[in-house]
């Protein structure tokens, strides 16, 4: 299983396009599940590989959430498609989940033009990834794609990281390599998150929409870090 | 590892032909340029080299050192890196001072970055007009002083045996200096250029077309005296810009003797 995270824009579905290609290629039978929030065409130009694809829209929820909740239906489905490797990108929101899960291959597909100060605001989808891969690095000087990579390297230095062009595909048959190489999950049933989803569930989670302190319960942080419980 | 020469294995041009330039092989010491309309694939060919491209960019080149396919960490990791490129892309976009990019930039070189920010800044407003400082935020520099900034950069910070320069007459700087700075002794350097001074400096050039290398023109001694009156036209024509940089008029008389007698 292969779990595929990243920035808006970053260009996630070109990456995996070119790299389903590559697994292709290789005799590999993928199949990819897109989770998005409100709307997506991505189905359509996955479709167009020839690939079983699958479409999840978590509407006002968290995607990374959603995508978490519906690991075993997802496995299941790729199941049934008689698939070698299941790949699912799922489209993120705040950057501070992690959607990898232990024995997943987790990829992280960022912007370099992005500015190399974002590795350090983006959180677990990046520091807890297994492959980094750089887009867009081709728009920017080397200088400036060489400082993206050390500043990846200081939130990340365990991971493997990999220049990559959307548009042509550079970099995508290394990244077909890891995903061939990546292990199988063998029990879903125990398998766990890399890092624990960010403090939930408050008030603003469930619906209220009023902001006065005196209508909030559960875990409440205060600006000056003070955390407290209200509530039963 | 030394590096001796590198050799570019000719793929495909935009039509999917391939390119009548089916080798070509840049030796140690040798400034090598580029030339070709827009849109010929200049920078295209500068990046496969970057790449050290196996096969797998859209030309499908392939690129030897010294006669043997670099291996994978080579063309990773920065800190083994051997290829300084100056691209036309001179934007920055990291929003952080001189200072703070310059140390990073060194650190992902895997170098000791003492004295290193004077060092590059020094060299730099040998380039520019406008004094850059360290403090400045890299995002304000104008295109000048940002070429000139990664000018000096890739002279100390990436200082590596093979440069690549695309279009260096493009941002105001000096360009002689420029590229005898990133010259230095020993390196192999390739130059992409439209400007005939450039051009006719590298001792052979290679012809782009449609996305293909088409032909190899070594540079002829009447080239190379056409280099030398053309310098002395470009120090002429560059005083005069001084001039009007600085403020001062210019009459009649000074364009009365330009120096283009030849001896």
């Amino acid at each position: 299983m292969i779990i595929v995270a990243g920035t808006p824009g970053a260009g996630k579905t070109s990456v995996m396009t070119h790299t389903i290609k590559q697994l292709v290629s290789k005799g590999n039978k993928p199949a990819v599940v897109k989770i998005d929030c409100l709307y997506t065409d991505d189905d359509t130009r996955y479709g167009k590989l020839g690939i079983p694809t699958l479409v999840g829209l978590s509407k006002d929820m968290c995607p990374d959430h959603f995508a978490i909740y519906n690991l075993e239906e997802m496995a299941e489905w790729a199941e049934k498609e008689g698939v070698d490797t299941l790949i699912i990108e799922t489209a993120g929101l705040c950057h501070r989940c992690a959607p990898y899960t232990e024995n997943s291959l987790g990829i992280c597909v960022i912007d370099a033009t992005s500015g190399p100060n974002t590795p350090r605001k983006v959180g677990p989808f990046l520091t807890s990834a297994d492959v980094v891969a750089i887009t867009k690095g081709d728009i920017i000087s080397q200088a400036e794609r060489e400082v993206f990579r050390e500043r990846v390297l200081e939130m990340n230095p365990k991971c493997t990281i990999y220049d990559v062009n959307g548009l042509s595909g550079q970099g995508c048959a290394e990244i077909s390599e890891e995903i061939m190489e990546a292990k199988d999950i063998m029990d879903l049933e125990n398998e766990e998150l890399r890092h624990n989803a960010p403090l939930c569930v408050c008030t603003l989670c469930v619906g209220e929409t009023k902001v006065a302190k005196k209508h909030h319960r559960g875990v409440l942080r205060r600006i000056d870090g003070f955390t407290k419980y209200v509530g039963e | 590892m030394n590096i001796e020469e590198i050799k570019i294995i000719g793929g495909f041009n935009k039509c999917g032909e391939s390119e009548k330039v089916n080798e070509l092989v840049v030796k140690r010491g040798e400034i090598f340029g580029v030339v070709g309309p827009t849109g010929s694939g200049k920078s295209n060919l500068i990046s496969d080299i970057e790449q050290l491209a196996q096969g797998d960019t859209p030309s499908s080149r392939k690129i030897l050192v010294n006669g043997n396919v670099p291996d994978v960490e080579m063309r990773r990791d920065p800190r083994k890196r051997r290829i300084a490129q100056l691209s036309q892309n001179m934007n920055f976009l990291a929003d952080m001072s001189v200072e703070e990019f310059l140390i990073m930039h060194a650190k992902s070189r895997g170098m000791n970055s003492e004295g290193i920010v004077d060092k590059v800044v020094d060299l730099a407003n040998q380039l520019t007009g406008e004094p850059i400082k360290k403090d400045y935020n890299l995002t304000i520099l104008s295109g000048g002083q940002s070429r000139s900034l990664m000018v000096a950069d890739v002279a100390v910070i990436s200082d590596s045996p093979i440069v690549l320069i695309d279009e260096i007459e493009n941002a105001g700087i000096k360009k002689h200096e420029a590229l005898e700075l990133l010259a230095g002794c020993g390196k192999i350097v390739m130059v992409i250029t439209h400007d005939p001074v450039l051009a006719l400096m590298t001792t052979r050039r290679v012809v782009m077309r449609n996305g293909g290398m088409t032909e190899i023109i070594e540079t002829t001694e009447e080239e190379k005296e056409v280099s030398q009156r053309l310098s002395e036209i470009d120090s002429w024509m560059l005083s005069m810009r001084e001039k009007v940089r600085h403020g001062e008029k210019l009459n009649l008389k000074d364009i009365e003797t330009p120096v283009v007698s030849g001896n």
